[in-house]
Parts: structure tokens; C-alpha cells; sequence
């Protein structure tokens, strides 16, 4: 199929960017978006042009390096998929497509579509662990009982794989899809709840502080998280604010 | 607990905590204002009771004041806070894949319920704290009988007045779409996720409305009475 790319140029962080046509044809409908990406990038390497940086690291949806806003969705418009995974059965021959990075103050561009998600590594650092030692004497996995049902939900929040679909889908900004879920994934476990205050005051602090905005529970960044993590751990999050706070 | 209400999250309970109570005002509000089309005479005695009881008045109408405008400031810091976190806007963004057009929206039909106050305190409230405490009439009465119902009925003589009402009801319908089940949410219930409560919030954010609507229509329909 043949196509029309409308893709986001910045040469750096400094630079002011700016929307700039492309054509690709022959694109395969097999191939993955990235790959078609990459079609691009030949293209513009062989014409002697700077090709499109944008990030990628496993291409198997697990690693949440790539990103991209696909025609006004973050990871385009499939569900449950992150970037890497989007096929492009999922447009038309002749089809225009609107290719953006993630947008938000606290995910500054680095250059072209790529985006500076690192304070997403310092809201992780301000509590996303448990302190234990681990100097020969872990115990037995199996010898603290958890409930099937805990376990379950621990194991969905730990599914988020922190690539920031949530913020760039948000109409706010707001990072507390991210946070609930790392707040969650140690909440529901006995391990997690000796810190469980610490964590989520911390963690909420310095999601303040990064500059991320205030969820309105719209429940857009559900609707696209490649991993479909759940609004209830937002809910999960502000309960253990409160609780931490009284 | 200090800082529990300056942080992002302490913002969001507080603001449905201030929803909850206006929304519980709401109700109290519609059912009192139906006895006005069933029977004016309780309608009279009711209003009365509010207007002039000191607990109503000194206690519960304060609060009602304060939860509004906190409920708008609050709002409206929020709306800014967030407008500063998106960064540069997109090109292209298609917020219906995703979310409801009353959810992304919420400035601006609490700004439109927010017009409409300003209209209602205009009409109804400062008339009325003027001729009980500013003149100090305090009887609730005019040529001998009581006033409540007779204002009421005069004021929606006008079509303007009748249609903006509507407009603004309608308006705050699609607030509480999305505001009802939200509130729970933001105090950490997942209850406004489940069904039950969503069919109350939607029952309750088309019954309110609807009814206030009916009211407002009834009485410029039959101004006679």
C-alpha cells in the first residue's frame, strides 16, 4: 500500500519542530508499524536525508520503549498492542497517518519522536521497591500464603511495563494510571505493605513534582494501556494516600 | 494530613467530597421544588421552614456556599495545573476513542452550571436575603398570604429566562454523567465502576435535570395559578 506520513522533525531538544510530509509505497500490510518505520528510514538514509529518530528496543510489546501518538492514539489506533506490535493491516492503501511523540511537559522531545521518560525512573525510585536483603538468605517464594485473588491482581498491575501511553493519552497529563499500578503491584503483597506508606506518599510527592497533571478519571489511559491496566488501581492508589496520611 | 490535601491527590478527594455534598444538596433541592407543581401550599410551607429556620440557614446554607465555590476554585486550579502539564498540543488527537465527550469536558459544563448560579442567585437568592435580613421582613408573607410560590411562578414568566434554564440543566446533566461516578473513584472506591452505581449516576444525572427542567416548564406553561 501506498502512504502518506505526517511525522513530527525536531532536531533537539531546543529546536522548535514542526509537522513534515513523507511518502512511503509498496508497504506490505504484514509488516509491523515499526518495520514500516524503518521502510521510512531507508528511504531518507538512500536520499542522502537525516532518517526519523524514534525509540524501539524488543519489538515483542514488553520492554515499553517504543511510543509514538498514531493518529491521535497513543500506539496507534488498536487495542491492548503497544507500537511495535500495530500492524499495518490496521490502515488502507492511500491512508494519511498523523505520527507524533508522546506529548506531555514532564516528557520533554529528545529529538524527532523520541521522548525523555526518565521521570518515570525517579517516581520508581522514590519507593517502586521493596528494601530486603538478598545476601543468600531469601526465603522460599511459596513460604509467605497470598491469596489467589491478591496474587492475580499484584501480578495485572505488575503487568505495566512504564512506557507512558497513560500520560500521553491523558487529557491532563496525569502519570496516576503509572504510579497506581506500581503502587499496586506491592500494595496487595505482604512484602510490599511493611513500606506501604513510605511508598505512596513518596512516590505521589514525586509525581507532583515532575510536573505530571491531575487524573479526572476520564479512564482514556485504560482504554489505551498496551497492557490494559485498570482505573481501580488508581482508586487502589488514592486509598493508600489516605490511609497513609491519617 | 497537612499535606494530603496540597498533593494531587488530596486535590481530587477534596473535590468530590464538596461533589458529594452538592450532589446530595441537589436532590434535597429538586424534591422540594416538585412540591411546587403538586401542591403550592406545601410548597409555601416548606419554603419557609428553610428560609427562615436558623439551622438551615446559619449552618447548612454557609456550608452549601463554601462547597460551592471551593467545588469552582478547586476546578478551575485543577484545569490550570493540568493545562501546564500537557506541553505542546497535538496535531492530531482523537479523545472519542477513548473517552466519554462529558468526561473531557468538564470545565466547560461546569462553567456553563456556574453562569447559571450566578443567574439563580440574581433571581432568587439575593432577592431573598434582601427582603429577610436587609428590609428584616421575616414573615414569609405578602398581602397576607405567603410569597414563596407566587416569585417562583413569576420568574419563569419569561422564555429567555426558561430556555436558559434549560440550557444550563441539560449542562449539568452531562457534568454529573460523568462527575457521579467519578466522585467515588477519586475517594478509592471502585463501586462508581461497577454497574450498580453507574446506573445510579446515570439515572440520577438524567432524573435531576430532567426534573428541574419539567419544573421550570410547567410553571411558564401555566402562569395563570
Amino acid at each position: 500500500m501506498n502512504l502518506t506520513l505526517k511525522i513530527w522533525r525536531q532536531k533537539d531538544s531546543n529546536a522548535k519542530g514542526q509537522m513534515v510530509d513523507y511518502k512511503v509505497s509498496d508497504i506490505s500490510e504484514h509488516m509491523s508499524f515499526l518495520e514500516m518505520m524503518d521502510v521510512l528510514n531507508e528511504q531518507l538514509i538512500a536520499q542522502g536525508e537525516e532518517p526519523v529518530a524514534f525509540d524501539h528496543d524488543c519489538r515483542e510489546g514488553i520492554c515499553g520503549m517504543c511510543s509514538m501518538y498514531i493518529n491521535g492514539e497513543a500506539h496507534g489506533p488498536d487495542r491492548g498492542i503497544t507500537t511495535c506490535q500495530l500492524h499495518m493491516r490496521m490502515f488502507k492503501d492511500g491512508d494519511t497517518i498523523t505520527i507524533e511523540p508522546f506529548r506531555a511537559a514532564a516528557f520533554p522531545v529528545i529529538k524527532d519522536l523520541v521522548v525523555d521518560r526518565s521521570a518515570f525512573d525517579r517516581i520508581q525510585h522514590a519507593g517502586g521497591y521493596i528494601s530486603v536483603n538478598t545476601s543468600g538468605n531469601t526465603q522460599d517464594a511459596n513460604a509467605t500464603p497470598i491469596s489467589k485473588h491478591d496474587a492475580d491482581e499484584a501480578m495485572d498491575a505488575a503487568t505495566c511495563i512504564g512506557c507512558g501511553a497513560c500520560v500521553a493519552t491523558c487529557k491532563n497529563s496525569s502519570a496516576m494510571l503509572f504510579v497506581g499500578a506500581k503502587v499496586s503491584q506491592y500494595a496487595l503483597l505482604p512484602q510490599g505493605q511493611v513500606e506501604a506508606a513510605d511508598r505512596v506518599q513518596n512516590m505521589v510527592a514525586q509525581m507532583d513534582l515532575e510536573g505530571f497533571g491531575n487524573c479526572t478519571n476520564t479512564g482514556a489511559c485504560e482504554v489505551e494501556c498496551p497492557k490494559g491496566i485498570s482505573l481501580d488501581t488508581i482508586a487502589r492508589m488514592n486509598r493508600e494516600l489516605m490511609k497513609a496520611s491519617i | 494530613m497537612g499535606g494530603f490535601f496540597k498533593s494531587s491527590i488530596g486535590r481530587k478527594v477534596a473535590m468530590a467530597l464538596s461533589a458529594f455534598f452538592l450532589m446530595f444538596f441537589l436532590l434535597q433541592h429538586l424534591a422540594i421544588n416538585m412540591l411546587s407543581v403538586f401542591s403550592p401550599d406545601a410548597f409555601n410551607e416548606v419554603s419557609h421552614f428553610m428560609g427562615t429556620n436558623p439551622l438551615v440557614q446559619f449552618a447548612l446554607q454557609p456550608v452549601l456556599i463554601f462547597a460551592v465555590v471551593f467545588h469552582f476554585i478547586m476546578g478551575f486550579i485543577l484545569e490550570l495545573k493540568n493545562k501546564k502539564a500537557n506541553g505542546v498540543s497535538y496535531a492530531r488527537n482523537n479523545g472519542a476513542a477513548n473517552s466519554s465527550w462529558a468526561s473531557r469536558n468538564m470545565i466547560y459544563s461546569g462553567l456553563v452550571v456556574l453562569a447559571f448560579i450566578v443567574l439563580h442567585f440574581i433571581d432568587f437568592w439575593i432577592p431573598e436575603i434582601n427582603t429577610k435580613y436587609i428590609v428584616g421582613d421575616m414573615s414569609g408573607l405578602h398581602d397576607g398570604e405567603f410569597r414563596y410560590f407566587h416569585e417562583l411562578v413569576e420568574k419563569f414568566h419569561s422564555p429567555v429566562r426558561v430556555g436558559a434554564y434549560v440550557v444550563a440543566f441539560i449542562l449539568l446533566g452531562l457534568h454529573l454523567a460523568h462527575g457521579f461516578t467519578s466522585a467515588f473513584q477519586s475517594v478509592g472506591s471502585t463501586a462508581g465502576r461497577k454497574k450498580t452505581l453507574q446506573t445510579i449516576g446515570k439515572a440520577y444525572s438524567i432524573i435531576v435535570p430532567l426534573g428541574f427542567i419539567i419544573i421550570a416548564l410547567y410553571h411558564h406553561l401555566n402562569p395563570h395559578h
